[in-house]
């Protein structure tokens, strides 16, 4: 077996390493799940300037890298509150320039997914037949309109996009940058193989066996990861398959809290920058942390223990079920 | 308890998805339609969700987001929102839901930015999302908004999502092949598309023609067979408020 190196460090030494000013930076790319809120929340500890942020939709992650003054330009499908609404920071960045402007180019999701599917395949662009004749895609103004060479069709040529880094978060990885999400994994497995190098948070560790015994779930090769973190809770209020519910009110909260600059501000001192790291965090959500984990980790009805219900799964040569693998116990190994 | 305006919303919505047809579902009140056609007239209706989930039971317990967990469990397919962007460009899709913040008579929404000029909006919206892919790509759309005269409007500013476009033949031109909006589904009243046209077909109990011509942007074009929206059934409302018994989104603004 050939051993990588360990990848292994901090929060913070993986900003400080991977993501200088200016970097293109795709995150939450699982929509509206899994997003590395952590991460972001790190970023504008370290304040970091002029960042190009790639991604979906992002739930209020890049809106609170904006309203922090982390971010020069946006290539999204959507930047909002998923289910409280409109995005104060956003609204703010673009209609008044506070605290700065910031330069927006629309993607829809399929766009999105296309630019970086393009990067991801090695590929100048992907042709589509959505968004044609929109004002969408005359305003992002880097797609084309093409004629099919081959049906005479109309398209919709999308230009690739290469993140310069792609920060995803996991439920598990091991070491060597072995990264397994399960759950829908919206752009990440393309946001990730389309970037120069890929930062991953996750939630545990795990060992290298039980990577090996369930390779189906990496996301992509340990080789394009440059750091791995692991952190627990690192996608509060975000949700995390199997480990952890979303905390909807807390994105209500957030909706109700930064109406104003004032209140984004006092908020992002409370939660970002009077908090050294994410374990401070988690202490400060306390009892309604243990709720949420509580909630996600609760066994389904009928389920077998982990043994047996994983090597009649193998037996029968069927997908294998996603609640009793996410517990698999390195201890015991893969029988 | 009153029968609120996203209670007639949903019971339509509802109505629009027909047994058997695979669902690109979407967010807010298209969640809990998808839950009443399953549970009632459409049990083998597919609901499929952009992010990458395909379901053939809806998940047992609210949910605020697509992406929540409750949405994962049971799901018979996890995979890549190109995938089900890609299955929606095949023409693999019957039918979806969006919402947005403008419509205008020919169905184009704007879920962009308010203003005449994007770079400077007077009010920044979210974006498409899905949307955009959806209205483009699905053979049949579903739209839902508030009914408002700011909202319905003649033209919008912007077109995010495509729906007939300018003139007669738009989409075929410009070489969308969805079929474009079918219904328009607001707060008072129900439109549907006739040659790409909004046209009242149904007014919900409690509003009037008069009033949805007061509360439209343009001039309102009535069907010769308007009547009054067919209120949810018992069955209806008890799914409705055994789903989202809060009423999160049911009873917004209420």
């Amino acid at each position: 077996m050939t051993e990588g190196r360990n990848k292994v460090v901090t929060m913070a030494e993986s900003v400080r390493r991977h993501v200088p000013d200016g970097a293109r930076v795709a995150l939450g790319c699982a929509l509206e799940p899994a997003i590395p809120f952590a991460f972001a929340h790190e970023l504008v500890r370290a304040r970091r300037r002029d960042l190009r942020l790639v991604g979906p939709i992002s739930d209020v992650a890049f809106d609170l890298l904006i309203g922090a003054g982390c971010v020069a330009e946006v290539d999204a499908a959507w930047v909002g509150n998923v289910s409280a609404g409109l995005a104060h920071c956003y609204r703010r960045a673009m209609e008044q320039g506070i605290p700065r402007g910031i330069v927006v180019r629309d993607h829809s999701n399929f766009s999105i997914g296309l630019s970086l599917l393009a990067a991801a395949l090695g590929s100048p662009y992907i042709p589509t037949r959505s968004l044609l004749g929109t004002d969408l895609a005359r305003a992002n103004g880097t797609f084309r309109e093409a004629t099919s060479p081959f049906d005479g069709s109309k398209t919709l040529l999308i230009p690739a996009i290469e993140p310069d880094v792609t920060v995803l978060a996991v439920q598990r990885c091991d070491e060597d940058g072995n990264a397994q999400l399960w759950g829908p994994w919206g752009v990440s497995q393309e946001a990730a193989l389309a970037a120069k190098q890929v930062i991953v948070v996750a939630d545990e560790l795990a060992e290298r066996e039980v990577v090996r015994a369930d390779p189906n779930r990496t996301i992509v090769p340990a080789f394009k990861v440059a750091a791995v973190v692991i952190q627990s809770g690192a996608c509060h209020p975000s949700p995390l398959q199997d480990r952890y519910d979303r905390d909807h009110e807390f994105f209500h909260e957030y909706h109700r809290a930064t109406r104003t600059v004032e209140g984004f501000d006092a908020w992002v001192r409370e939660w970002v920058l009077d908090l050294p790291d994410r374990d401070a965090y988690l202490a400060k959500l306390g009892d309604r942390w243990e709720a949420l984990c509580r909630r996600e980790q609760v066994r389904p009805p009928g389920a077998q223990t982990e043994a047996k219900t994983r090597s009649s799964a193998l037996r029968a040569q069927g997908p294998l079920p996603l609640e009793p693998l996410a517990r698999v116990d390195p201890e015991r190994g893969s029988e | 308890m009153n029968v609120t305006p996203g209670e007639i919303m949903v019971a339509q919505a509802a109505r629009e998805i027909r047994d058997g047809e695979r669902v690109f579902v979407g967010m807010r009140l298209p969640l809990i339609a998808f839950v009443v056609a399953k549970r009632t007239h459409a049990p083998n209706a597919v609901g499929l969700f952009e992010l990458g989930i395909v379901r053939d039971e809806p998940s047992p317990e609210l949910l605020y987001t697509m992406g929540d967990p409750p949405n994962v469990r049971g799901a018979t397919w996890c995979a890549r929102t190109v995938d089900l962007m890609g299955l929606l460009a095949r023409g693999e899709v019957d039918v979806g839901f969006i919402g947005g913040a403008e419509v205008d008579r020919r169905g184009d929404l704007n879920t962009t930015a308010i203003g005449p000029d994007r770079a400077h909006p007077t009010v920044q919206l979210p974006g498409s999302g899905g949307g955009a892919d959806i209205a483009s790509l699905a053979k049949r759309l579903i739209v839902i908004m508030p009914h408002d005269k700011r909202r319905l409007r003649e033209r919008v500013d912007f077109v995010t999502t495509p729906g007939h476009g300018p003139e007669r033949g738009w989409r075929g031109r410009v070489g969308l092949r969805g079929g474009g909006p079918s219904v328009l589904i607001t707060t008072l009243g129900v439109f549907r598309f006739v040659d790409g046209d909004a046209v009242l077909a149904s007014y919900h109990p409690g509003a009037s023609v008069e009033r949805i011509r007061a509360e439209t942007g343009w001039d309102l074009r009535v069907a010769d067979d308007v009547r009054e929206t067919e209120p949810p059934s018992h069955t209806v409302l008890t799914i409705v408020r055994g789903y989202d018994p809060q009423g999160f989104w049911t009873r917004r603004g209420e």
